[in-house]
């Protein structure tokens, strides 16, 4: 039986990549990637304890609701980038630095 | 070692590489295509945590819908044809070491010193064997209609909204984009 200590130790690992990637990287769909890696990071948490409760599955069911949050943002956060990188013509969040051009 | 250790230890080492791998590298496609295989670890383990449908959301919604989409969005940024998108990621590489650590120092040991391993309802089920052990497709279904539709349909309307935002936002002509 797979224990419930290997899941949160995969499920840390995985959380602090994704913040490491948001902090490093310059690229803003690198910081979108980073998200998303947290949003599983949670997920797998959620899922791991929920095997404990076969009968109501809180678990599961709210990491599905994540999960659909999830694509929300994606679509929503991509238009952002795509229009700043149209505005700007550079995806590096560091040279997007005044509010009004 | 039973084949099931062994499946988990595989799917965990693939989440775990390549999304090391989105850490280490510099092209923005190259990760793309390295959270494809992060995403496919996550289902695996989902799986064998006795999550399958969940397992198929995963990789119908992020394999299919995120990972597409930002497929999209690197296509569309880039700033000349053939180049190579540099991300140049070498910024505050120092505090990001330091953080790691501390992360997973703080990490380990909120799970030894916690208790939340040990707590009662968990312990009580491992005793009495009350783990999931068939397909839990038509347990989330009764649970999405009955104690769950508000969130249900509210996750409805926020798709919807997202998807006018996203079209309006992405579509909208700017004037003078022309920022020299």
């Amino acid at each position: 039986m797979i224990e419930l200590k290997e899941y949160l130790l995969i499920s840390a690992i995985l959380f602090i990549i994704g913040l490491m990637i948001i902090i490093t990287k310059r690229n803003s769909i690198f910081i979108l990637i980073g998200i998303e890696l947290i949003l599983n990071a949670a997920n797998l948490n959620f899922v791991a304890f929920s095997k404990y409760d076969p009968v109501q599955l809180q678990g599961q069911v709210f990491s599905l609701f994540i999960i659909i949050i999830a694509a929300a943002e994606a679509a929503v956060g991509l238009a952002i980038i795509l229009k700043v990188y149209s505005y700007f013509r550079t995806a590096n969040v560091d040279e997007i630095d005044d509010l009004k051009g | 070692m039973e084949l099931v250790k062994i499946a988990f230890y595989f799917f965990a080492a693939l989440t775990v590489v390549s999304a090391f791998f989105i850490l280490y590298t510099r092209h923005v496609l190259h990760a793309a295509f390295s959270l494809l295989a992060t995403f496919l670890g996550v289902a695996g383990l989902y799986v064998l945590a006795g999550a399958d449908y969940l397992a198929l959301t995963q990789i119908v919604v992020y394999v299919g819908g995120v990972l597409v989409l930002i497929i999209f969005g690197i296509m569309l940024s880039k700033k000349i044809v053939g180049e190579a998108n540099e991300a140049s990621g070498s910024r505050n590489l120092f505090t990001a070491g330091v953080l790691f650590i501390a992360l997973l120092l703080i990490f380990f040991y909120l799970y030894k010193n916690s208790g939340i391993l040990e707590s009662p309802w968990i312990m009580e089920a491992a005793q009495s064997d009350e783990v999931i052990k068939s397909s839990t497709v038509s347990a989330i279904g009764k649970n999405l209609m009955t104690n769950y539709i508000l969130p249900f349909e509210l996750a409805a309307v926020i798709l919807l909204v997202a998807l006018i935002g996203a079209a309006f936002i992405a579509g909208r002509v700017m004037r003078n984009t022309d920022k020299s």
